[in-house]
């Protein structure tokens, strides 16, 4: 299968935190974006809006200080996980990850993070401005450089 | 789980806070949001207070589905006794400060009292406190969020405050969260003034439990689906409201010089492709798909380089139509301003406006305002006029008094040319060629108003059978209706059905776009009653669910005649009546409404409401409600 990574576009974003309710309610059952794995920062003075989560890293600061190997590259999805049987709780890598995407969930006494539901993100599947997305990590590249050659595109059509 | 959200009772003179449960049995018979607070309102209110004394007290409300999974569940009420219409005063706003509310622990706010010196709220995970609010009293809307955030240190905290609007008691003050989302209507922003209550912030950490989440979840997609399936839905994605205003100003349905004209010739630069411009992108309240607002920037004069939200067709209608601007621009500006100061958009266009056809009639010379020439389409002088009512200045002070009381202190013969109902002007809709929709602003429990009960779908002209399944459902109605917007004849059936559609979404706190308002497609009834079964686990078939509509709306229409209104104040101006409208396409031109027709109307409409000819509920139907003890 090949590989697939969420990417976010902060231009389309409305900030309506769909995606946060429908994540909280996924993995816990309950409505609460502080259990989310995804959270919409706002800067509401100018109307930014920019989901954060998980960046799946290659290298990651929350593998790399875990103290007893509970956390893991899944390479078949591409995503960082945590195995809770090996995991002791200490939050480590709470503190280490540099966007905040591993959080803590005092009521059920264990760190959560994005597994990309999955394989079926579902703040994706309920975002229909697609600023969040779930693509194929290999031809990522091109709507980009398709939109940012229309220009020149455009301007071959009319002279060329 | 959602149903164990609590009730809090702040008395603000003495600083006292209660908090309890709210019983099963209010969640049965009222469900929550405005039909809750219309039970508290009329339960804590007492009769004949000072809308602006401390008496009068102030519900903050979350309806019962705000932050769970039904879709645009982020509406939060403001219910009070109005300083507008000293009747029933209710509103309420998208944005994102109810589900918070929510997640810190709380569902309903009953404020009463003064505080000695301004103060605001700050509710977190089930806690309440009372804080010092002196250093951001005066302070606009969107600076007042910003500093309360600051201060807290908290950026995710959510704010509903008042703005100067309501710090000065302007009768038609609104409550804000936000950039643009505002309990407009009713002055609900001057009640929180008169309480010394700058602003609530919440911040919430609490789950609240989806009674059956992989349901819910799976629910929602397809609720979401219809939803923005349906053209209305598409087109309001990319445009917002804005693009009514193409429709109806074309069609000759738009308040224009007051109430002279209906249509606003030559006005392309307010129509909603124009917003391309200015708008950079869409903004969306709480798990809302429909993201019906804009996000622009001012581009002229001296607000340039300002960032706001919206705006709303009001506010074409407020700062274009009404008072015969034709600047984009201006609507830009004026809709800043209000949102910032804390008016209500609709009833500060009507008022300039009011006073525009006074100065054209000489009722109002320069003396009376100040050397300011009030010529229909100055846009500096509308946009001072607007910084004139929020700091009461001048001619300003007496407009901030509201419809009536302004017509008070003016004199003469202003009344002739005021268009209000109970107190509270309309929308810059002209209702002369659809009965209907006459009727609607003539009976909404609030004053004129297109929120409480306008049959919208009424203007497509519909195939009967959409009619059919829309109006006679679930109670099996079985009189008459017509799909043409010129009749008479069925539409006070579509007026109720609308009233009681529309009570409920209040008290669920979803958002009438997710309803049949513009769209006979969206959800109504029957998908109400298994949102509210998979998110709460409550059991409500869909008759229960139009049983509690009436009843909640049956206790709205205690209230304002328990607070002195009759069935004369269920009525229109007599230029609905006596001017038929000049422009347009011909089936708006040449309108007017047939008294006789008219009057015949609201007697069908008191009829199928079970409420006697003068308009006061008829005790079988208390008894049926069972609100006979109230």
């Amino acid at each position: 299968m090949a590989k697939k990574m969420l990417v976010v576009d902060p231009e389309r974003c409305t900030g309506c935190r769909l995606c946060e309710i429908t994540c909280s309610v996924k993995h816990t059952g309950f409505s609460n974006p502080t259990k989310a794995r995804i959270h919409v920062i706002k800067w509401d003075n100018i109307g930014f809006y920019l989901p954060m989560r998980c960046q799946q890293c290659q290298d990651a600061p929350c593998m790399a200080v875990c103290p007893k190997e509970a956390i893991y590259q899944d390479q078949e999805l591409d995503r960082v996980m945590v195995n809770y049987d090996l995991c002791i709780g200490c939050k480590m890598c709470v503190s280490a990850c540099p966007f905040g995407a591993m959080g803590f969930d005092a009521d059920r006494g264990r760190v959560f993070k994005c597994d990309l539901c999955d394989g079926d993100p579902q703040c994706v599947r309920f975002c229909d401005m697609k600023a969040v997305d779930y693509v194929e990590t290999a031809k990522l590249q091109y709507p980009k450089m398709r939109e940012a050659g229309e220009n020149y595109s455009e301007l071959m059509r009319k002279h060329g | 789980m959602a149903l164990n959200r609590k009730i809090a009772y702040i008395d603000l003179t003495t600083g006292d806070v209660e908090t309890t449960p709210i019983p099963l049995e209010w969640r049965k018979k009222y469900l929550g949001g405005r039909g809750l607070d219309a039970y508290l309102l009329y339960k804590h209110v007492p009769k004949g207070c000072d809308p602006l004394g401390p008496d009068n007290v102030a519900l903050i409300s979350a309806g019962l589905l705000v932050g769970t999974l039904a879709s645009a569940s982020a509406r939060t009420h403001v219910m009070a006794k109005s300083p507008l219409t000293s009747l029933l005063g209710s509103a309420n706003m998208g944005g994102f400060f109810a589900p918070e509310m929510r997640w810190a622990g709380f569902d309903h706010l009953v404020i009463k009292g003064r505080a000695e010196k301004p103060v605001y709220l700050y509710i977190h995970d089930g806690e309440i406190e009372i804080r010092d609010a002196t250093n951001v009293w005066g302070a606009g809307v969107y600076d007042t969020q910003d500093i309360i955030r600051k201060e807290l240190g908290d950026e995710e905290t959510q704010t509903l405050c008042i703005g100067p609007g309501g710090e000065n008691l302007v009768r038609y003050a609104t409550v804000m969260t936000g950039r643009k989302n505002a309990a407009g209507r009713t002055g609900m922003g001057a009640v929180l003034g008169s309480k010394n209550l700058k602003a609530i912030a919440c911040r919430g950490t609490m789950d609240i439990e989806i009674k059956h989440p992989e349901k819910a979840l799976e629910y929602n997609k397809e609720i979401i689906d219809q939803v923005i399936s349906t053209k209305v839905s598409q087109i309001m994605q990319r445009w917002g409201t804005n693009f009514i205003y193409g429709v109806t100003n074309t069609t000759g349905l738009v308040r224009t010089r007051n109430f002279q004209y209906n249509q606003l010739p030559n006005s392309e630069d307010i129509e909603c492709e124009n917003l391309d411009n200015y708008s950079f992108g869409m903004d969306g309240c709480f798990g809302c798909q429909v993201h019906c607002r804009h996000r622009y920037i001012i581009k002229e004069g001296p607000y340039a380089g300002t960032y706001a939200q919206g705006p709303e067709y009001t506010s074409q209608g407020a700062f274009g139509t009404e008072v015969g601007c034709r600047s984009m621009n201006t609507i830009l500006v004026g809709n800043h301003l209000v949102n910032d100061y804390g008016l209500d958009t609709l009833e500060v266009g009507s008022m300039i406006a009011w006073v525009m056809e006074l100065y054209e009639k000489g009722i109002l010379t320069d003396e009376d305002t100040g050397g300011l020439k009030l010529d229909w389409g100055d846009d500096e002088a509308v946009l001072e006029m607007v910084k004139k009512i929020a700091f009461r200045e001048g001619l300003g002070d007496i407009l901030a008094e509201g419809p009536r009381g302004a017509a008070k202190r003016i004199g003469k013969d202003c009344e002739k040319y005021l268009i209000h109902v109970k107190g509270m002007s309309n929308l810059h809709s002209d209702e002369r060629p659809t009965p209907a929709l006459a009727l609607n602003i003539a009976v909404s429990s609030r004053g004129s108003d297109h929120l409480r009960g306008r049959p919208a779908i009424d203007l497509y002209n519909l195939p009967m059978e959409v009619l059919d399944r829309v109006y006679r459902n679930p109670d099996g109605y079985d009189g008459p209706l017509t799909n043409n917007y010129s009749e008479y004849e069925g539409k006070p059936r579509m007026v109720l059905w609308q009233e009681l559609n529309y009570m409920a979404v209040d008290c669920l706190g979803v958002c009438k776009y997710h309803t049949i308002f513009l769209s006979p497609n969206h959800p109504t009834f029957g998908e109400f009653e298994k949102l509210i079964y998979l998110n709460t686990g409550m059991e409500i078939s869909t008759l229960d669910l139009w049983n509690i509509a009436d009843r909640c709306y049956t206790i709205e229409r205690l209230f304002n005649i328990r607070e002195g209104m009759t069935r004369k104040d269920d009525w229109l101006h007599d230029r609905y009546f006596d001017e038929p409208t000049k422009l347009g396409l011909p089936v708006a031109r040449g309108k007017s409404i047939d008294r006789k027709k008219f009057t015949a109307m609201l007697d069908e409409y008191y009829q199928l409401h079970q409420w006697n000819e003068d308009g006061v509920p008829k005790p079988e139907l208390l008894e049926r409600l069972e609100i006979r003890s109230l």
